[in-house]
């Protein structure tokens, strides 16, 4: 039986070694040899490593990174907590609200980074003319940073809010309807009911939310880099776009010890979080 | 309770706004986008529709982008299912680790794997083909599709295998009558979801590719950064072309959908 089961599993593992474990080995070989544009690789040891934590722009797209995700955080979470409580539950409006809401999610980055590029343009785009019409505003995305922020920041609002709300609907819709029953009956107010019945109910999806959003918002790349390049200046370069710069300019040795420790800091940070949130659910069960 | 529905429907709104604007642009004349804010075209034109499907470079890279679409969810459900089926019948069932490890596929940075990607795709002589990309979207696609569909495996009774083989059943002839009927939602969603993270993905494509399999994010990227990007109506009509393929597939899978977001945790 034993053998049986190895032979069901191999095409998975095959795959997956081929795609994750050999790549891994090649960065962490290339993070530590000195080699450019060809040259034979030289053993370095760390080297590469020091260069790359004690580089300003390296550190820099690393805190825009951490900032850029934390606001999406803040911002998308308690929206789409808040968006799925208003959804319809029944009825014949359900279908149609899933399909608008499942939209958004399968427009591919590069297509999602057009089309703001085009509501952005400058004086034809409509959020241009939106903004000059209303507040007389000169909106230019290419060259305002606060504008350029702000816009790729409404963007992955725009394109990932749906997805937190799908997973708290799904969440919300297991709740039983007994659960709210017993609230009102003991007079229980709006705000209560939902701090003691509906949020711990919700744990399991938002623990997923808060992780899909993290990592994905971790690993923005093509939106700011269709829009604006990374500009004006390197206020949208985030850290994906840095790391793969390096990497296409052939800096092996700088952008391998770059992805090694990037690949590092998402994983610790969402296991961290996993555990920590895991463990104080099993206190909250009782 | 109706401020909430009033307050979603505000938002059903906003969320719908870029992409109807993205529509009735795909339909103006340039000198109406580029001179006038209109709601609705005046002139309706059909013409860069005609443009994107009687020029080569659009049509062969939206059908290379469905070619290794669709080939990476064959592959995907391929390897996942009996893949799947062993996780759930014959070793332990999937606990917080597996979990976090499934997960651990989707933080890897792209940028960290590009060069070492292209290297082992072109030792292996798949680079610039459409197959290799399919394979490569492995990555992360077969982990969350052996998760989904042990999910769905899991739910069904082990009696029902065992009854099977007593009954002189194959392996081959159990999966067919037996146990396909049975898990169909599931490949359902599995599918969707390889689907729909091969479809939005830009890195790996264009990292693995060149000219011959070049996919339709890629040529789009390049265009925004050409001359094209500045002619709207052109880049509007691309941009709608490539929501409709994941409009079809969200219609078919809306009600599995949260449930697959939620990898089965609820």
């Amino acid at each position: 039986m034993k053998n049986r089961a190895w032979a069901f599993v191999s095409p998975v593992l095959i795959l997956v070694a081929l795609n994750a474990f050999i790549p891994i080995m090649a960065v962490i070989n290339y993070s530590l040899h000195y080699s450019f544009a060809g040259s034979a690789p030289e053993f370095v040891g760390i080297k590469n490593y020091i260069q790359v934590l004690t580089d300003p722009d390296f550190l820099g797209a690393l805190g825009r990174q951490f900032v850029f995700s934390f606001a999406v955080l803040l911002v998308q979470i308690p929206l789409g907590i808040l968006i799925a409580m208003g959804m319809p539950q029944k009825g014949r409006w359900v279908g149609p609200s899933l399909v608008l809401l499942g939209i958004p999610l399968l427009i591919p980055h590069t297509v999602v980074g057009l089309l703001w590029r085009i509501m952005a343009a400058d004086q034809v785009g409509i959020i241009s003319k939106f903004f000059s019409y209303f507040f007389g505003y000169y909106y230019k995305v290419a060259q305002n940073p606060v504008d350029a922020v702000g816009t790729i920041f409404i963007l992955d609002v725009w394109h990932w809010i749906p997805l937190v709300a799908l997973l708290c609907y799904a969440g919300l819709n297991a709740i039983p309807e007994p659960y709210y029953q017993a609230a009102a009956i003991d007079g229980a107010s709006g705000w209560a009911t939902f701090r003691h019945v509906t949020l711990p109910k919700l744990r399991p999806v938002l623990i997923i939310a808060v992780l899909l959003r993290f990592m994905d918002s971790f690993m923005i790349y093509a939106e700011p880099f269709i829009i604006t390049g990374g500009g004006p200046g390197n206020w949208n370069t985030y850290l994906n776009l840095y790391v793969s710069r390096r990497a296409e300019s052939y800096e092996l040795g700088y952008a391998g010890a770059a992805s090694f420790i990037y690949l590092f800091i998402v994983v610790a940070c969402c296991y961290i979080f996993f555990t920590v949130m895991t463990a104080t659910g099993k206190g909250d069960k009782k | 309770m109706k401020r909430r529905r009033i307050l979603f429907i505000c938002f059903l709104i906003l969320l719908m706004f870029p992409i109807y604007w993205m529509v009735i642009n795909s339909f103006k004349t340039e000198n109406e986008i580029f001179n006038m804010t209109t709601f609705f075209p005046h002139s309706f034109t059909f013409k860069w529709y005609q443009e994107i499907f009687t020029n080569s470079m659009w049509t062969d890279s939206l059908i290379n982008s469905l070619t290794y679409v669709c080939l990476n969810v064959i592959i995907t459900l391929l390897a996942a299912i009996p893949g799947a089926y062993a996780f759930s019948r014959w070793k332990f069932r999937g606990s917080n680790h597996l979990f976090f490890w499934l997960l651990t596929n989707r933080m890897a940075p792209a940028s960290a794997f590009i060069i070492p990607f292209t290297e082992l795709y072109f030792t292996l002589k798949l680079f610039d083909t459409a197959l290799g990309v399919a394979i490569a979207h492995c990555l992360f696609n077969i982990p969350l599709a052996v998760w989904i569909l042990e999910g769905f495996m899991s739910a069904i009774p082990k009696e029902i295998d065992e009854t099977a083989f007593i009954d002189g059943y194959s392996y081959f002839r159990f999966f067919r009558k037996v146990f396909f009927p049975l898990i169909a939602p599931g490949i359902g969603v599995a599918a969707f979801f390889a689907f729909t993270f091969s479809w939005v993905e830009t890195m790996i494509a264009k990292s693995l590719t060149s000219s011959m399999a070049k996919p339709m994010v890629v040529t789009i990227g390049v265009a925004a950064q050409a001359l094209e990007g500045t002619r709207w109506g052109l880049m509007s009509a691309v941009t709608v072309v490539m929501i409709i393929p994941g409009a079809i597939v969200v219609y078919f899978v809306r009600n599995y959908m949260a449930k697959g977001f939620s990898l089965g945790r609820v």
